[in-house]
């Protein structure tokens, strides 16, 4: 399972930056991210090189922050690879409330995405050849 | 004018006349309140002071305060004077912890009131031939039903439209041919500006000529804009549900100053701070005692509304004390789309919500001439929040809960753990951006 640190943004100026100072002066390293946005707040998503680390820091920083687990799927970084994931999550009837990418070292596209059930998501996939991460 | 005065005998009564009659009123009363009403005798018994010590209107100084506090602390039936068989209707309207603060009349009360507001009727250019267009709530809160009395007192007819449905009450005014309303002044400018959208034509498709207008604080700039957008005169008039509702004061056409109706409603005007009584043309809380009142009588209540008092002569014949407009409040108490709400309120809410802290502010503005507030409140560190729908969510159930506590719908804004400002003292939990001066 891919794990990620999901961080609550109030709709003020600069919170974002504040948030990835924060994680700097840990010396971490942000992998991967991802921003929800609405009108009034964001949700910003990162998968950091120590999100164990990087949670401490944001908490007592005082931000609204979480780890959340997350099915995390290595495909081809080519032309159709995701469309095929999705339309093999759709046949397996499983729903997603958001889902990024990101590449990895040896060019291979690295997805992470967020659905109730991540444990039977993650079986599934696997059964159909799928490289979980 | 049709009628000038509804009641002229009282309305333009002499003053020496007026004394007679409020000492005549004021003796009573305190004799009748100190063998009905257990915490009135209790006051009066822990400073010594006998109902035979107040022989005329000069001495009610002597008389100890009434609070809001005491209604609550005697909730429901404890300030009343009379046995419930009675009483003919309750009011009620909002008090800090929740609990409400009622208020009994019998018959009489309410023929007082009714007569009253019938006096400021008169006082926006209504006769017995007006259609009276109510667009005050009805319920506990005294607006509706306050005005809805005093209009068929008079003698004209009662639209009871109540709030809500604008498009109705534009077709309603349209179609019955109202010569006067009466609403929020928020309100009234709301209603205009439909009005403007759809085309309507003042002066042709609606007929009004005089307005009451009340229930929430408003600028001399909002009445100009209510009588040029209206078409009609804009009258302000005062009331509070603890004494009666709309009529205990009223301003006539040469404003100078709301005539309150002394010869039922006694005011003062006291230092905020020393509780001193002060004179006439300086601002203080003000203190109002009801002479006639048989249901729920109070002597001194303390309204909490800043004021002042003028007894010059009004141009009108009227020679009744004169309030000038209220502008603010010695407690904490807002007034929101005429709706009393206080912040311990919002308060207790959140206390029972899961998911946030009661750290919180509260942020009034006036946007497009309707009252708007939003409640910024902080998350608790320990909520788990990944998607945005968790959040909407909360803040649903939060809005929903604030709106079922205090009957004002409200923005939820919320913040991290921290980022609301602590305060040693007392906090400071409201900004209101309403530019009322």
């Amino acid at each position: 399972m891919l794990k990620q640190i999901a961080v609550y943004l109030e709709n003020k100026k600069g919170k974002a930056a504040e948030c990835c100072k924060i994680i700097k002066d840990q010396d971490i390293n942000i992998e991967a991210m991802s921003i929800a946005d609405t009108q009034d707040f964001g949700i910003l998503r990162l998968i950091t090189s120590n999100n164990e680390k990087a949670l401490a820091a944001l908490k007592a920083n005082n931000f609204i922050a979480n780890i959340v687990e997350l099915v995390g799927v290595e495909i081809p970084n080519q032309p159709g690879a995701l469309a095929i994931l999705l339309k093999e999550l759709d046949e397996d009837n499983i729903n997603i409330e958001y889902l990024y990418s990101f590449a990895n070292d040896n060019g291979q596209a690295q997805i992470g995405f967020k659905t109730d059930d991540i444990e039977k998501a993650a079986a599934l996939l696997k059964s159909r050849g799928v490289k979980t991460i | 004018m049709a009628n000038r005065y509804f009641n002229k005998e009282i309305e333009t009564m002499s003053h020496s006349e007026k004394e007679v009659l409020q000492s005549e009123r004021l003796v009573k009363m305190v004799k009748y309140v100190y063998d009905r009403v257990k915490p009135y005798r209790e006051k009066m018994d822990a400073i010594k002071l006998k109902p035979s010590d107040i022989k005329s209107i000069k001495d009610i100084y002597k008389l100890p305060y009434t609070l809001k506090h005491d209604l609550r602390e005697n909730y429901p039936f404890g300030m009343m004077a009379v046995p419930r068989k009675d009483l003919v209707r309750l009011h009620a309207s909002s008090a800090t912890t929740g609990k409400l603060t009622v208020a009994g009349y019998t018959q009489k009360d309410i023929d007082v009131w009714a007569e009253c507001g019938a006096r400021s009727l008169v006082m926006a250019g209504a006769s017995e031939n007006s259609v009276v267009h109510i667009a005050y709530g009805y319920g506990l809160f005294t607006g509706g039903l306050g005005i809805h009395y005093a209009a068929e007192k008079l003698g004209a007819v009662a639209v009871p439209v109540s709030s809500g449905n604008t498009a109705r009450q534009i077709q309603l005014l349209k179609d019955f041919e109202a010569d006067i309303i009466c609403c929020t002044p928020s309100y009234a400018i709301y209603l205009a500006e439909q009005m403007q959208l759809m085309g309507i034509e003042i002066g042709k498709d609606i007929k009004l000529t005089g307005g009451l207008f009340g229930a929430e604080a408003w600028t001399d700039g909002m009445r100009k804009e209510i009588e040029q957008r209206l078409g009609l005169k804009a009258r302000d008039i005062y009331g509070l549900s603890e004494i009666a509702g709309p009529g205990v004061a009223c301003d006539c056409e040469f404003e100078t100053g709301l005539h309150f109706q002394d010869d039922h409603y006694f005011p003062e005007i006291v230092d905020k701070d020393t509780l001193e009584p002060i004179g006439y043309d300086a601002e203080g809380e003000l203190v109002i005692t009801t002479l006639t009142k048989e249901g729920m009588p109070l002597i001194r209540y303390r309204t909490r509304d800043i004021a002042s008092l003028s007894n010059a002569p009004c141009p009108c014949g009227r020679t009744s004390v004169k309030l000038n407009r209220v502008t603010g409040r010695s407690d904490d108490m807002l007034i929101i789309r005429g709706v009393n709400v206080f912040p311990s309120q919002v308060e207790s809410t959140l206390l029972e919500f899961e998911g946030v802290e009661p750290h919180y502010h509260i942020n009034v503005d006036r946007i497009n001439n309707l009252d708007t507030m939003e409640i910024v409140v902080e998350l608790s560190p320990s909520v788990k929040i990944d998607e945005v729908k968790t959040i909407e969510i909360m803040r649903k159930e939060l809005a929903a809960k604030i709106a079922s506590s205090i009957s004002v719908s409200a923005k939820i804004t919320l913040v991290s753990p921290g980022s609301i400002e602590r305060s040693e003292h007392k906090a400071k939990r409201v900004t209101d951006l309403r530019k009322l001066k």
